[in-house]
């Protein structure tokens, strides 16, 4: 270190330069070290029937779900191989009844720990539990700002004042706490208000997740896409509250792809700097990965390393990098920007993981699908089919009508 | 004595006694041989310097303590290392990864 502070860096003239967030400052070159952060999905069970849930249609079962021993065993290894963030997650990840004991686990081996929960499940006395085992985050998720929505859209009855009442109780227990917003045709008249309870929950962040469109969401799409117009107030919206907000909430917006002019890059890259773990034991590129039929993911319960399978198995390599891309990707200036998009929504709308997301201006069949969807979102098809163990059930329309 | 967290909106002065708030740990990364700060969704790179200083950060001392400290260790003027070490912690603060103990009202 040179002798005096306004030497040493140029952190003191700039000081947001000390700040360096680690995954924006690796190179496209540097492809696959090991994650800084894993998702660990604990089961696929959760009592709320959300319709654009990200987990694959295909539901893992409980009897599948790996064991405590397992999970335990998982977030040792992932520790040891310089991992530094899990994020508990599902389905529900309260629904399991180890969730405190793989927690205490998590801080034991050193893993910062964050709980994706929808809360309906927690007491304040496991809520208190898992504080105590060293939870360092609480994210709860709602789907509106008052129940008439809220608990429609979730499929579940009281659920949101049940959330309320757990956001409170993480405060108190002063625990950090981010609001999950997602986002769809029919919420998206609440969220200045949404912006607010959050503010009012004492939320240090908030999520503005604008549903993505493959599994449950894609099948669902008719009900959820939202119009033009309310795309650009919702960016109108963000834009002011987080300027309004600044110090106070900090608001991260995913925006829409199906209406943007470029693809989003999707988990950072393929196999760049992203798994997650399956409630059976599965390790994937992506959340929504196994909705690409016709791949064969790794499991923990293999005999191979967590590392080999994130650097060696076929599933991670065959998206990596560059290589693979075929026009217009291969020849576009942005393809080390965005990686081509989203695997998962090439599938769903071209039939193959491999071709351009088609939610980038530069793909064939993008005005054909833009105008699709956007022709979807006037039609007022506003039912839901929720997603469950048996293949989603189509909203009864005469709750539909009650809930409006 | 129980102290109570809060970390909206923190001006910082040399009067304020910093602390990391609950969501951001600072941790050596054994793996890449380096110091980061871990919250929510995001894993920040702090350099050395910022580590030295965060490292102060114990909720007990005050910015006026850390800089004299610093002063002390690397014999610079007092102005330039006070207002650098103001600017990087207020610059912390405002993206939510600083925050304030202070005497429980309540």
């Amino acid at each position: 270190m040179s002798p005096t502070l306004t030497d040493a860096s140029p952190v003191f003239t700039d000081p947001a330069d000390s700040l360096a967030i680690m995954e924006r400052t690796r190179s496209t070159a540097e492809t696959f070290g090991i994650p800084l952060a894993v998702l660990a999905e604990l089961t696929h069970r959760c009592p709320l029937q959300c319709p654009y849930c990200s987990n694959p249609v295909e539901l893992d079962r409980g009897s599948t779900e790996l064991t405590t021993d397992e999970w335990k065993k998982v977030l040792s290894e992932l520790a040891e191989i310089g991992v530094l963030q899990i994020h508990f997650s599902g389905g529900e990840p309260t629904a399991r009844k180890d969730i405190v004991e793989l927690v205490q686990h998590a801080t034991d081996v050193g893993l910062y720990s964050n709980l994706i929960t929808s809360a309906v499940l927690l007491t304040r006395d496991k809520l208190a539990a898992l504080a105590d085992a060293g939870l360092c985050h609480v994210q709860i998720s709602f789907q509106g700002n008052e129940p008439v929505v809220a608990d429609r859209v979730g499929g579940y009855r009281n659920g949101h004042a049940k959330k309320l009442e757990v956001a409170r109780w993480t405060r108190e227990l002063d625990l950090p706490l981010t609001v999950n917003a997602v986002m769809h045709r029919q919420n998206l008249h609440q969220l200045a208000d949404i912006i607010q309870m959050a503010v009012d929950l004492d939320a240090d962040r908030l999520e503005v997740a604008n549903v993505q469109y493959y599994g449950w969401a894609l099948k669902n799409r008719a009900a959820l896409m939202p119009t033009i117009d309310q795309i650009d107030e919702t960016s109108r919206i963000v834009e002011d509250a987080q300027l309004r907000l600044k110090g106070i909430l900090d608001i991260d917006y995913v925006v829409p792809d199906y209406y943007a002019l470029r693809p989003k890059k999707c988990m950072g890259g393929w196999g760049r700097q992203f798994f997650n773990i399956s409630p059976s034991g599965k390790i994937l590129p992506c959340h929504a990965a196994e909705t690409i039929t016709g791949m064969e993911f790794e499991s923990v319960r293999s005999n191979h390393s967590i590392a080999w399978i994130w650097q060696n198995s076929e599933a991670f390599n065959r998206y990596r990098g560059t290589g693979w891309m075929p026009e217009p990707c291969q020849s576009c200036a942005f393809k080390e920007i965005d990686f081509g998009g989203c695997r998962c929504q090439a599938f769903a709308l071209t039939g193959d993981a491999g071709n351009t997301d088609p939610a980038c201006t530069l793909s064939p069949v993008h005005a054909e699908i833009f105008k699709l969807a956007a022709t979807e979102s006037t039609e007022g098809r506003d039912r839901f089919i929720y997603r469950n163990f048996k293949g989603g059930t189509l909203e009864p329309d005469a709750d539909h009508v009650h809930g409006r | 004595m129980t102290e109570l967290r809060s970390n909206r909106r923190i001006s910082v002065s040399e009067a304020s006694k910093p602390i990391l708030p609950r969501h951001a740990r600072l941790k050596f990364d054994e793996t890449r041989q380096r110091w980061v700060i871990l919250a929510p969704e995001r894993v920040l790179a702090p350099d050395d310097i910022a580590v030295e200083i965060l490292q102060l950060c114990d909720g007990a001392r005050s910015v006026a303590d850390i800089i004299d400290l610093l002063v002390a260790k690397y014999a610079a003027p007092r102005d330039d290392i006070g207002t650098d070490v103001l600017a990087m912690l207020q610059d912390l603060a405002d993206k939510g990864f600083l925050t304030q103990a202070r005497e429980k009202t309540a």
